[in-house]
């Protein structure tokens, strides 16, 4: 019975580290007339955190949506775990949705189901586990993002900011994913709140062997967590790099940016 | 890329020497194979050793899945009072084991739904409670509707004519199409079936009187009511719920709006002024539906219909009909708003307070109906 359970579990999609997980090439998104992405570029490597920037409106959710394919993309293709997604047949596709987890910026918690179910929903869709086991990984998840047991059985509706993004990162971990989107984390929490989410999302990064996608705005998080940071503008990636690279370059947005009063203090 | 070909099968063996327990655990403890792993730890038997050494030297990966199932392998063994040493654990790994043994989750209970005879009567009685609860939120809300009217009364701006307008459109005019469409078919119907059987008996004539008399008495109305309650009152129930999710509600109480006067007021009242309209719509669609089968089924042409017409009738006959459609008006509005209020923070709860409010106010349509039937029996009309 051992043999032929592992075949499906054959982890051809497990990166080690290094590897590129997410490439992106000459993505382009348009809404009418006015194109949000053009020809852009972007590579993502397993095991780090990568923080993506940019002013508002400049389509960092527009670029996560389009390589999670929820937003259609005029050109361009996309691989994930070096698959292509857009040729990928359902069954692979439905492989690689299984090895990724989303934080959707409001949290996206089914406000019908509690939390603990929020979490088994895609154990549930994906795998055939015990009732028993369900239950257990989900309080498991459940203190591994740092939430109190008893929020198990809360709905949505009865969580504050911060543990809705909490429940939500602990749904999108349900399956150990690979890779995580994370859209605005750290938005919307205290600083302490935000200081504690950032060094959560560091052990999880250390314990799991995550590879990390945030979209923030938040320069603490930025200094603190990410090992690569991205800046969009203009319709593609500015730059991508360290901080040094980015206290480094010469772009007005960019340098007002991370040399702004909120940037100087932290660079001091 | 590199890719991960499980080099050993999913296996957990046991080995005693003595009063040691070699436990040999390998494969790939993810996910994927949880299940089988979760089989393996719960049916292995190690029997009572002192000791026990689990050694995990052949596992090719481990997820949390697989971290949390070696700690309940651990701990099933130390609750049989042997000492537990794990070798060989893969240094990847122990970062992640380690995390998880930090966590203790409760012990695990199954849920189970109670199905007795209390369950019952606890059911029967919360039912109960909550019918009386609607009632007192009905009145409540009529009351404050009343205070509000008496004070638009004094401050007749304070009315919000534009807001009437807008829900009168909606909820009236954009109701007209399908409301006249399906009183002609029923008027259609109802001459058709009346005069299938009346024709054996040679009282084809008496068909007007049927449709006639009782399209203006009750089926225009009564029909008018449901198609509004099913098309409006689930409307406004599933606005105002909406609004209550996303303390839309609670925003305009801090603003020092009155709820009652901007939400309900205008909605109520464009209901009581849209259902006669649409009440007078359905009845002449209707008898020219009645009207036009009769001609072409039953041979009675359309100047002897109005004729006959004209003797079936009265004024009370169609005043019958008109009287009631205020008061069913009223009824859909207050339900359809008392259970827009009621919706919390789930849209599950949306849907459940939608149904809710499209059957109670049916339900309520039919009793009023049957009231006003008691009514005007008791005063001879």
């Amino acid at each position: 019975m051992q043999a032929q359970t592992i075949s499906k579990g054959a982890r051809f999609l497990a990166p080690s580290k290094g590897d590129i997980v997410l490439q992106a090439r000459g993505v382009t998104v348009g809404f009418g007339d006015t194109l949000v992405l053009e020809n852009l570029d972007l590579d993502v490597i397993a095991g780090e955190i990568l923080g993506f920037v940019g002013a508002s409106g400049t389509g960092k959710s527009v670029l996560m949506r389009a390589i999670l394919g929820l937003t259609p993309m005029r050109r361009g293709t996309v691989e994930v775990f070096g698959q292509v997604l857009k040729t990928l047949s359902d069954a692979g596709r439905a492989e690689v949705e299984r090895r990724w987890g989303v934080l959707f910026q409001q949290g996206a918690l089914f406000s019908s189901l509690n939390v603990r179910q929020n979490i088994q929903v895609p154990m549930r869709e994906h795998l055939k586990l015990s009732p028993r086991l369900m239950d257990e990984l989900a309080l498991l998840k459940i203190e591994m993002v740092g939430l109190p047991r008893d929020a198990a059985e809360k709905f949505p509706s009865e969580l504050s900011g911060g543990m809705i993004k909490r429940a939500s990162l602990a749904r999108a971990l349900a399956l150990d994913p690979a890779i995580v989107f994370l859209d605005e984390p750290t938005s919307g929490l205290d600083p302490i709140g935000a200081a504690a989410f950032d060094e959560l999302i560091m052990q999880l990064r250390d314990a799991l062997g995550l590879t990390v996608y945030m979209v923030t705005h938040d320069l603490d998080s930025l200094h603190t967590t990410c090992d690569r940071i991205a800046v969009l503008g203009e319709k593609r990636v500015l730059v991508e790099g360290p901080m040094d690279t980015m206290l480094a370059f010469d772009h007005p947005w960019v340098r007002s940016y991370f040399h702004g009063t909120r940037g100087a203090r932290r660079n001091d | 890329m590199t890719v991960h070909v499980p080099v050993n099968p999913l296996n957990l063996s046991v080995h005693r020497d003595d009063d040691v327990a070699y436990v040999a655990a390998s494969g790939s403890w993810l996910l994927d194979n949880a299940r089988a792993v979760e089989e393996m730890v719960e049916s292995l038997d190690v029997g009572r050793p002192g000791k026990v050494v689990l050694d995990l030297s052949a596992v090719d990966a481990m997820d949390t899945s697989g971290a949390w199932l070696l700690h309940r392998l651990q701990a099933k063994m130390e609750f049989l009072g042997a000492r537990v040493k794990v070798d060989n654990l893969p240094e990847d790994y122990q970062e992640l084991v380690s995390g998880v043994e930090t966590h203790h989750p409760p012990p695990w209970k199954p849920r189970k739904r109670r199905i007795s005879l209390a369950w019952l009567a606890e059911v029967t009685g919360r039912q109960i409670v909550e019918i009386g609860r609607d009632a007192v939120a009905v009145t409540n809300i009529l009351g404050t509707l009343v205070m509000v009217l008496l004070n638009v009364v004094r401050h007749p701006s304070r009315i919000r004519l534009i807001s009437v307008a807008h829900q009168f459109d909606r909820a009236g005019i954009g109701a007209v199409p399908i409301v006249v469409l399906m009183c002609f078919l029923i008027g259609g119907i109802i001459a058709q079936q009346g005069g299938f059987y009346l024709r054996q008996f040679g009282a084809d004539r008496y068909v007007v009187d049927l449709v006639g008399v009782l399209v203006l008495r009750e089926i225009g109305v009564l029909l008018t009511a449901i198609m509004v309650a099913g098309r409006s009152g689930s409307a406004f129930t599933a606005e105002l719920g909406s609004m209550k999710m996303h303390e839309e509600i609670d925003a305009l109480h801090v603003i020092g709006m009155r709820v009652t006067e901007v939400l309900v007021l205008p909605r109520v009242i464009a209901l009581m002024i849209a259902l006669p309209m649409l009440t007078i719509f359905g009845n002449l669609a209707a008898l020219v539906g009645g009207g036009l089968v009769s001609w072409m089924y039953l041979d009675i042409p359309p100047f002897s219909f109005m004729l006959f017409l004209k003797e079936a009738l009265t004024v009370e006959t169609l005043l019958v009909g008109l009287t009631k459609a205020p008061f069913m008006a009223l009824i859909i509005g207050l339900v359809a708003c008392v259970e827009g209020f009621k919706v919390r923070g789930s849209s599950e709860s949306l849907g459940v307070h939608t149904t809710l409010s499209v059957v109670k106010s049916i339900f309520m349509v039919i009793v009023v109906d049957g009231l006003f039937a008691m009514y005007f029996a008791g005063i001879g009309v």
